[in-house]
């Protein structure tokens, strides 16, 4: 290149609106006529607990000794109406995710690893497997528009129940389940034939609206003599709304799983574009919560993006009884780990960004049904590594919870958050950090 | 909410009994129903109750004398309940197996879900009649509104009148037999041959829903899935 031609040829410059990702996306929906399925749950930069920060003790606030003083994190779910409300050890639980999207190991692994950390774990569509009853000392069964596998001996069976309105990673969708993972044995489950692929309903058969959904509770309560929680899960959409209508038709606990939440297998274009992030979901169902004079009568289990302590601590502060983990805890379980990153190659992929959870190819063994690579995943070991995570946050959270003065997780409160953007002081209606500005309040509010 | 419970105990309890609503709370009776493994039972001022006998897991026999509302006989188990009038939403829904008969009219999602027995409803059923069915089978003496056996996976549904729109929309593997006309059909469903086997199961269902000799097969058609959507393919975005 002549000293002349750097001034025609600038280096190339990405288009910030036509970025590669988007461009690569333009290409394949061209060649292939289809839209991107996948699983995972939003990838895209959201507000989110990063930009928020515990302020901790100082003069004005007094600390608990961070190794000496007790921190309680027990959690009650059900006191409302269930005869029998079910205690947690940890403010932390695993997410409704079915044998069919998971590995019957993969299930069996969230059981012991749940149940080693004193805490629940929840079923799927498809209804509940021997092995996941057997190695779960707390079971929360779901009850989904699909009705797959809906079995009222398995009702009775599961220690809460869990209605399924809608999911953060696709509010207003139905499940996926393609026909690669319909093995024969999840195929008779779901009363399938084998190898179709499943595109589940997005509404419930037998009511529509929230006075039905109260006269389908009491169905649920009626046929398991009132004495199960039972909880109402929604996708952060209208959290406010959707959660005083909960709270109306009679649920004991409300579950809100924000955008970042998982999913087994949905349109790329759901994940990313339908539903609002956990951050801007948490204070509206609160709010409401607290104007029917419910907040900790009634339970808010929040899902979304939950990664460490510090966004337990984050979430329960906001008012939040308790969290739910899904992916983070197929990822203790071992999934997008780099010892597979080879196989992970093959698959056009690498470890930490492997998405593909709906093909039945998962390395690990996890998100599959071929017995070649669920045999890969070992239950006991797999349990033993969620256990230590959930330890792990606890103990994080604990950790917080002791800076801030409080021996219990559930007395962290808002006025221990600052926020590090707008947005987020915003939507967690709590100041920018070094001021008292909430935006949307005025100052003296 | 927790119904308010009118009497310490049951006015008459165990087998052969007749419970009142009008004396009985709704959580006594199903209480009762749930604690009994055998035993009549008739069941006087319904009133329209939602979740009458819902969740019966022994081989019952009730008779409710009256109208009732949603859910009842809900994910019934072995039991026989007759209903002497008209039931709400979701009669029988997620049922396994047993026998539930609705003397009057049935509203919307009879039988939704069901797994198992026989469901018979002696007037005419409203919308989704069958939505989402895994193996009950269903005879309706009277017609069946729309979408019913939306995504109907196992099991049959006879009607003897006929079908609203969409009958069969997304349909697997159960089978519908219409006597009457249908407005039309859903996606994926389609007229199918009547073959012997199919006369055999049509015919023995009738008999058990007390018609056996009433009705000419003959006068049925059959619809069922065409596998066409079974797999996702670009070409069948026109049937969505």
């Amino acid at each position: 290149m002549s000293g002349d031609e750097r001034w025609i040829h600038t280096p190339p410059r990405w288009s910030a609106t036509f970025d590669p990702h988007t461009i690569a996306e333009i290409h394949r929906a061209a060649a292939t006529g289809i839209y991107d399925i996948r699983g995972f749950g939003a990838k895209r930069k959201l507000p989110h607990f990063d930009d928020l920060l515990f302020l901790g003790a100082s003069i004005s606030r007094y600390p608990l000794e961070g190794y000496r003083e007790k921190c309680v994190t027990e959690v009650m779910l059900g006191t409302r109406f269930a005869k029998k409300p079910i205690k947690l050890k940890i403010p932390i639980t695993i997410a409704g995710m079915s044998f069919g999207s998971l590995s019957a190991q993969a299930k069996e692994a969230l059981g012991r690893g749940a149940s080693q950390a004193g805490t629940s774990t929840t079923t799927g569509d498809g209804g509940m497997t021997e092995e996941e009853r057997r190695h779960s000392q707390l079971l929360v069964y779901q009850v989904l528009p699909s009705r797959y596998g809906m079995d009222p001996d398995q009702l009775r069976k599961a220690d809460a129940i869990e209605i399924v309105v809608g999911q953060g990673a696709k509010p207003g969708g139905g499940g996926m389940l393609l026909g690669q993972k319909i093995s024969k044995r999840v195929a008779k489950m779901r009363t399938l034939p084998q190898g179709i692929d499943q595109r589940s309903a997005c509404r419930h058969p037998d009511w529509t609206g929230p006075d039905d959904l109260e006269i389908k509770i009491n169905e649920l309560r009626e046929i398991t003599d009132w004495e199960k929680p039972i909880y109402v899960k929604v996708g952060a959409a209208r959290p406010y709304y959707d959660t005083a209508l909960a709270v109306k038709s009679g649920a004991d606990v409300v579950v809100l799983d924000g955008m970042q939440g998982g999913t087994a297998a949905t349109q790329d274009v759901f994940i990313e574009h339908c539903g609002i992030p956990t951050l801007a979901a948490i204070r509206p169902a609160v709010q409401a919560l607290q104007e029917l004079d419910m907040h900790r009568k009634v339970q808010l289990i929040v899902s979304g993006g939950i990664r460490n302590g510090a966004d337990v601590a984050k979430a329960l502060a906001l008012g939040a009884d308790a969290v739910s983990i899904g992916t983070a805890a197929l990822i203790a379980l071992g999934d997008n780990h780099p010892r597979h990153e080879a196989e992970y190659r093959k698959l056009g992929t690498t470890a930490g960004a492997y998405d593909d959870w709906h093909e039945g190819r998962d390395p690990a063994g996890i998100t599959t049904q071929n017995p070649k690579l669920t045999a890969r995943l070992d239950p006991v070991a797999a349990g033993k590594r969620l256990a230590n995570y959930l330890s792990v946050l606890t103990l994080e959270c604990q950790t917080i919870a002791r800076a801030n003065g409080k021996s219990h997780v559930h007395n962290l409160e808002p006025e221990d958050l600052v926020a590090l953007t707008v947005e987020a002081a915003a939507m967690a209606q709590v100041p920018l950090a070094g001021t008292t500005w909430i935006p949307g309040r005025g100052p003296q509010d | 909410m927790p119904q308010k419970k009118r009497s310490p105990k049951p006015a008459s309890g165990g087998r052969n009994s007749v419970l009142d609503l009008a004396e009985l709370s709704l959580r006594q009776i199903n209480q009762l129903l749930h604690d009994t493994d055998a035993g009549d039972f008739l069941i006087k001022n319904p009133r329209g109750a939602h979740s009458l006998a819902c969740g019966l897991n022994a081989p019952l026999t009730v008779t409710i004398g009256g109208h009732v509302g949603y859910y009842c006989a809900g994910m019934n188990k072995l039991a026989t309940v007759t209903i002497d009038g008209n039931a709400g939403t979701g009669v029988a829904e997620n049922m396994m197996s047993g026998r539930v008969h609705v003397k009057g009219d049935a509203s919307q999602s009879a039988g939704a879900t069901a797994c198992g027995g026989l469901l018979i409803i002696d007037g005419n059923a409203s919308a989704r009649c069958g939505i989402s069915l895994r193996g009950l089978d269903i005879v309706v003496k009277g017609s069946v509104g729309h979408m019913s056996a939306f995504m109907a996976q196992a099991g049959n549904l006879v009607v003897l009148g006929d079908a609203g729109d969409a009958l069969g929309d997304s349909i697997y593997e159960a089978d519908l037999f219409v006597r009457g006309t249908v407005k039309s059909l859903g996606a994926d469903c389609v007229e199918k041959r009547m073959r012997d086997k199919h006369k055999a199961a049509l015919a023995k269902l009738l008999k058990a829903s007390g018609l056996a000799g009433e009705v000419d097969i003959g006068e049925f058609k059959r619809y069922g899935s065409a596998r066409r959507l079974y797999n996702f393919h670009i070409d069948n975005l026109g049937s969505y």
